[in-house]
């Protein structure tokens, strides 16, 4: 097989390992969208060197901030990130899921007190919060109403 | 005589609570009965406040607490409807329980929003007592559940624990049947398939090493029950009445069944009631509903003294 090559970034942040499928939502969570003003690299299922299938995500001129590496660590518990200085890698580090999640996933349950609007349509002055009780199948509890989220991609905030 | 301190601590759930650390209320609420039936003065909770704030009505839960809180020579403050109160200006719950808190020495709480009194307990420097959010923890019930059949039947561990009826929305039953699980009480689910204990129940109760047996039928659950718990079930759970009829019938203790129980069975049941207990079951020694409903005052009581680290 042909040696797969990416033109390398300058500056920026690599996210290697990202489990196959799951580039399109990493896009998402670094609010990247047609306003773009970095190049952008995605590649989307491709072998590993264990001959697994994953996502890259190459950002020019972007560092992640931490809430966002939390939501990448949710949704790709796999995932590697590099960032890049002058072509070089200066920092390699796997994400890792926090035990708990605060701020950046809603609960799913209608009727919790963290997804209630007082009249004035204003939320409780609260982060909603999780505890990590599974990894992989990612499970979270929500603290507040005690309710398991199975699907927290799709209650990202 | 105390061992438990409790002192400042928030009652949101059952689960929150060791095996040990319910047997000292238990305790404490034994020792409280006297009081509770006003057979004995006290003045424990002189010059201590309750807010009792009641976003949801809730007539027995309501009185129970102020029942308790009165009998123990405290005051009482709140409201029995968010109506005309500044929850319909846009305040948020946040905001009113830090008022609560300036005003009172213990914060009762009752909300339509699961997770209301974790949120509460999160902003009060003062205890929170949750006394029931929405489909969420009634942990007052369940202690005084317990109590109730504590004290009857002089254990809870070994038990034939039968839970009947609505087991699915049940709020009370689910911290119910995790309480039963810790402390070993052998349980019976006895529902109709569509109104059956949640997945989610089971399994909890199996982490503590209990197999629960499945039933649906009444009269093939009875004949090795000590404790019925049978709770209501809600005609707005079936369209069709004449269902609903079929399957609440079913589930109906009256004096035929108790030919096919144990005789020392004790019945309990959350109350209100409507038709699933017969009438003539409440002459019976084995009817202990309304013990029930009188227990939620001394072990309200002893919840009261423990939060705020007054005792004899």
């Amino acid at each position: 097989m042909k040696e797969f090559k990416v033109q390398p970034i300058r500056n920026g942040t690599v996210i290697d390992h990202i489990d196959s499928g799951k580039a399109l939502d990493v896009l998402k969570i670094l609010n990247i969208d047609e306003t773009v003003k970095s190049t952008v690299s995605v590649i989307m299922h491709v072998q590993s060197a264990k001959n697994e299938y994953k996502d890259i995500v190459k950002v020019e001129d972007k560092e992640l901030n931490p809430k966002q590496l939390q939501k990448i660590a949710l949704i790709a518990p796999h995932a590697t990130i590099n960032i890049i200085r002058d072509y070089e890698v200066v920092k390699k580090s796997a994400v890792k899921a926090p035990e708990r999640v605060v701020g950046i996933v809603r609960c799913a349950n209608p009727n919790c007190i963290t997804n209630a609007r007082t009249e004035l349509d204003t939320y409780e002055p609260v982060e909603p919060e999780f505890i990590v009780e599974s990894v992989n199948p990612l499970k979270l509890r929500c603290v507040y109403c005690d309710r398991e989220l199975d699907d927290p991609e799709k209650h990202l905030i | 005589m105390d061992m438990l301190d409790m002192k400042g601590r928030d009652v949101v759930s059952i689960g929150d609570f060791t095996v040990d650390e319910i047997n000292g209320i238990l305790d404490l609420a034994q020792d409280m009965v006297p009081i509770a039936k006003g057979e004995r003065k006290s003045n424990l909770l002189d010059g201590k406040i309750l807010a009792a704030f009641f976003f949801e009505p809730s007539t027995r839960t309501k009185l129970s607490f102020e029942s308790a809180m009165l009998r123990l020579g405290g005051s009482v403050l709140g409201f029995a409807n968010p109506k005309g109160t500044s929850a319909t200006k846009g305040e948020t719950l946040a905001d009113t329980i830090r008022m609560a808190e300036s005003y009172s020495d213990v914060i009762v709480l009752r909300h339509p929003r699961e997770g209301a009194a974790r949120l509460a307990a999160k902003f009060s420097e003062k205890p929170v007592i949750n006394a029931g959010d929405g489909a969420g923890q009634h942990p007052t019930q369940t202690l005084l559940d317990l109590f109730t059949i504590r004290s009857e039947k002089g254990k809870i561990g070994g038990l034939n624990i039968n839970l009947v009826g609505d087991l699915k929305y049940g709020r009370t039953v689910h911290s119910l049947a995790h309480a039963l699980a810790m402390f070993g009480a052998d349980l019976s689910f006895t529902a109709p398939p569509e109104l059956q204990m949640p997945e989610h129940v089971i399994k909890d109760v199996r982490s503590y090493g209990i197999e629960p047996h499945i039933y649906t039928s009444l009269d093939e659950s009875v004949h090795d029950s000590d404790v019925l718990y049978v709770t209501r079930i809600q005609k707005e759970r079936f369209p069709d009445m004449a269902e609903y009829e079929k399957v609440a019938g079913a589930y109906r203790v009256d004096l035929e069944l108790l030919e096919k129980a144990k005789s020392d069975v004790i019945i309990m049941h959350p109350l209100p009631r409507v038709t699933e207990i017969a009438p003539e079951v409440d002459e019976t020694r084995n009817a202990k509903y309304f013990v029930q409903a009188f227990n939620g005052v001394p072990v309200r009581m002893a919840l009261l003294s423990l939060v705020l680290g007054v005792s004899e």
